[in-house]
């Protein structure tokens, strides 16, 4: 059987993804991805109801276990030059990137 | 006694008292650290160093933890209350932000980013007066069940067996309270990441029910699966600190307004009444098998599946109802659904890195943002942090996310429903807790699973399903095998039944405080404590 993502499909990931990989990285990655989706086929052998709901969360949550929602509000960050000091260049106040590429939709 | 062998519990007595000093105390730890641990994992580091240490941190925060255990002191000084934790020594799973302090989650792209604030469940502990020690390793990102895919080596051992590995991803919290590190550590659940290490390594590990601690300042991984929870080394201790982290916070509108238990003055209550499952579906490992291309079933090892049954025998003796036969059909299905929803939520979750607000950027010239996105994600992101996003993006991608995201978070419903069922109180089998191993082998060599992704997550078997349904589950220790390795066995109840685990916890503890195993300590630990 022929794998699932070909070396293609996996080129077409990478770049979604923002990512680069080198060949060797690249082939280990696919052979990964492929390996663990037969694992995820094992899941088609469940016999499942088109009725049964899907879950994004285990627990429910109730109108008086949620938590109460907090105003719609904002407020100044008290100290907002601290948070940019993780950001590898700034400039003024501002993060500085480089170029954004521009792309022609028409 | 010496002070490093003193539980948290007894050390916070100790130091509201005036008995000892929280300073003391420090000291104490922080000298058997450099003892044992060895040096602590840098971005480059040779993996093989110093084969004789544990390695369970990545940073050691002193002169932040001396002036914690200073402002202890002072209070006890000033006859103040120093609060329930007063002078404990902590340490923190590098996954959760601590203001001023390198938050690294593993990962190179991380490794420059000091937090700007402090995550809600390490403020609730330094607040109650624990001393944060520190950042403990963990697999990057918390992506593995071993701790082998940290950026920063050297990566911890298992303190009983220093070829091993110590479990993941919370494998440097386990590997520090098991060393006598410090008594207690904060760690992460998302797959098994807080019990699965706590087996490996005999000790006791909490991950509570979805919603229970709250998720701020967590680097997030699967944002519908991630609790934060204790690794302690007695029942105790795990309730003392889960009652310190808990209950709602506005930070966290996942967090829910559950009142908190008293967990401490519960622990006693015996288990006489309650009613604990067995199930054969948590007797057997059923996995893919890469090699072969076929699904595998053997039975959980001996040594696990006694271990389990003789605490069984040691309940009843108590008092509870042990219940055989529990069919928890939908157990085999836990790591494939995992495989789906988890990649997910990394995926969406790791877009947010990107070389531009923090971390890592590439420190190549680049023309545009695209390719800075490009290049500083490639090189700084490790082989983990790719496959998930890979895999994350193709499950969901429009044409297939029906085939695959759809049908696992249905799957997710039907493996709630199993707990739903057997934890009814008008259902058949009434259950206030399963009874099951933690894990379906012992640690495992280091270098003998890593590489084969399928089979790592295939580790966490027996506690996934617990995070699929939100519901909580605690490791304890169980004795070891005839190699010497830990065992662990597992209770998992319905949601927010902490309380009940933790007694249950505790009951079989005091049923085993005798036998010969709970005198054990590892070897590294051979020399004198009493020096400390």
């Amino acid at each position: 059987m022929s794998d699932e993502i070909s070396s293609e499909l996996c080129k077409h990931l990478v770049e979604l993804a923002a990512l680069e990989l080198d060949a060797d990285e690249s082939e280990y990655l696919r052979r990964q991805l492929n390996l663990q989706l037969k694992a995820i086929h094992e899941l088609e052998t469940i016999p499942l109801d088109p009725q049964t709901p899907v879950a994004s969360h285990g627990v429910s949550y109730t109108a008086t276990s949620s938590p109460a929602l907090r105003p719609d509000a904002s407020s100044p960050y008290p100290n907002p030059a601290s948070l940019l000091t993780g950001a590898p260049e700034t400039e003024d106040g501002y993060i500085i990137v480089p170029d954004i590429p521009k792309q022609d939709l028409t | 006694m010496s002070y490093i062998e003193r539980s948290a519990t007894e050390i916070a007595t100790l130091v509201r008292q005036g008995k000892v000093s929280a300073i003391g105390v420090l000291e104490a730890h922080l000298a058997h650290i450099r003892k044992v641990d060895g040096i602590h994992g840098v971005i480059g580091g040779d993996r093989g160093t110093e084969p004789d240490k544990v390695h369970a941190f990545i940073s050691l925060t002193e002169e932040r933890a001396k002036a914690q255990a200073a402002a202890v002191d002072a209070k006890i000084a000033a006859g103040e209350d120093p609060g329930p934790l007063a002078g404990v020594p902590l340490t923190v799973k590098d996954i959760f932000c601590v203001e001023g302090t390198a938050s690294t989650a593993g990962s190179k792209i991380l490794a420059n980013f000091v937090a700007p604030y402090t995550a809600s469940a390490v403020q609730r502990m330094e607040d109650a007066g624990a001393v944060t020690l520190g950042k403990v390793n963990l697999d990057e990102f918390t992506f593995g069940s071993s701790n082998e895919s940290s950026a920063f080596q050297p990566a911890p051992r298992n303190p009983w067996d220093l070829t091993r590995v110590p479990g993941g991803s919370s494998g440097g919290s386990a590997a520090a309270v098991a060393a006598y590190e410090g008594p207690i550590s904060l760690g992460t659940d998302t797959a098994g990441s807080i019990r699965l290490p706590a087996a490996y390594c005999g000790v006791v590990g909490l991950k509570p029910t979805y919603g229970r601690v709250s998720r701020y300042g967590l680097i997030a991984f699967g944002s519908s699966l991630d609790c934060p929870g204790p690794l302690t080394r007695n029942v105790t201790d795990a309730a003392l600190m889960l009652r310190v982290m808990s209950g709602p916070d506005p930070r966290d509108a996942t967090a829910a307004n559950i009142p908190v238990p008293d967990y401490v003055t519960e622990l006693e209550k015996g288990v006489r009444g309650l009613r604990f499952g067995l199930s054969p579906d948590y007797f057997r490992i059923v996995y893919y098998d890469p090699q072969t291309e076929k699904l595998e079933e053997h039975p959980v090892p001996d040594e696990m599946k006694k271990a389990v049954l003789d605490a069984a025998e040691r309940l009843a003796k108590l008092g509870a109802e042990i219940v055989e036969g529990v069919p928890m059909p939908h157990t085999r299905y836990g790591i494939p659904a995992y495989f789906v929803i988890s990649r997910v939520e990394a995926a969406s979750n790791l877009h947010r890195f990107d070389g531009v607000k923090y971390g890592y950027r590439t420190p190549e010239p680049v023309g545009d943002l695209r390719t800075l996105y490009q290049k500083s994600r490639a090189q700084g992101f490790g082989v983990q942090p790719k496959l998930r996003i890979l895999m994350g993006m193709y499950v969901s991608a429009a044409q297939y996310s029906e085939q695959y995201y759809t049908q696992a978070l249905r799957v997710r419903s039907l493996i709630r429903r199993d707990f739903d069922e057997v934890y009814d109180p008008q259902g058949a089998y009434r259950l206030n807790a399963l009874l099951t191993p933690t894990t379906t082998t012992p640690a495992f060599p280091i270098g003998g699973v890593y590489g084969d992704s399928v089979l790592m997550q295939y580790a966490d078997q027996l506690v996934v399903t617990g995070n699929h349904a939100g519901i909580p589950g605690i490791s304890l220790p169980a004795g070891f095998n005839a190699e010497g390795l830990p065992i662990g066995i597992q209770l998992m109840g319905p949601d927010f039944s902490e309380d009940v685990l933790l007694r249950a916890g505790r009951a079989y503890e005091l049923s085993t405080e005798n036998e010969a195993w709970r005198n054990r300590k590892p070897k590294l630990l051979s020399t004198d404590f009493a020096d400390f």
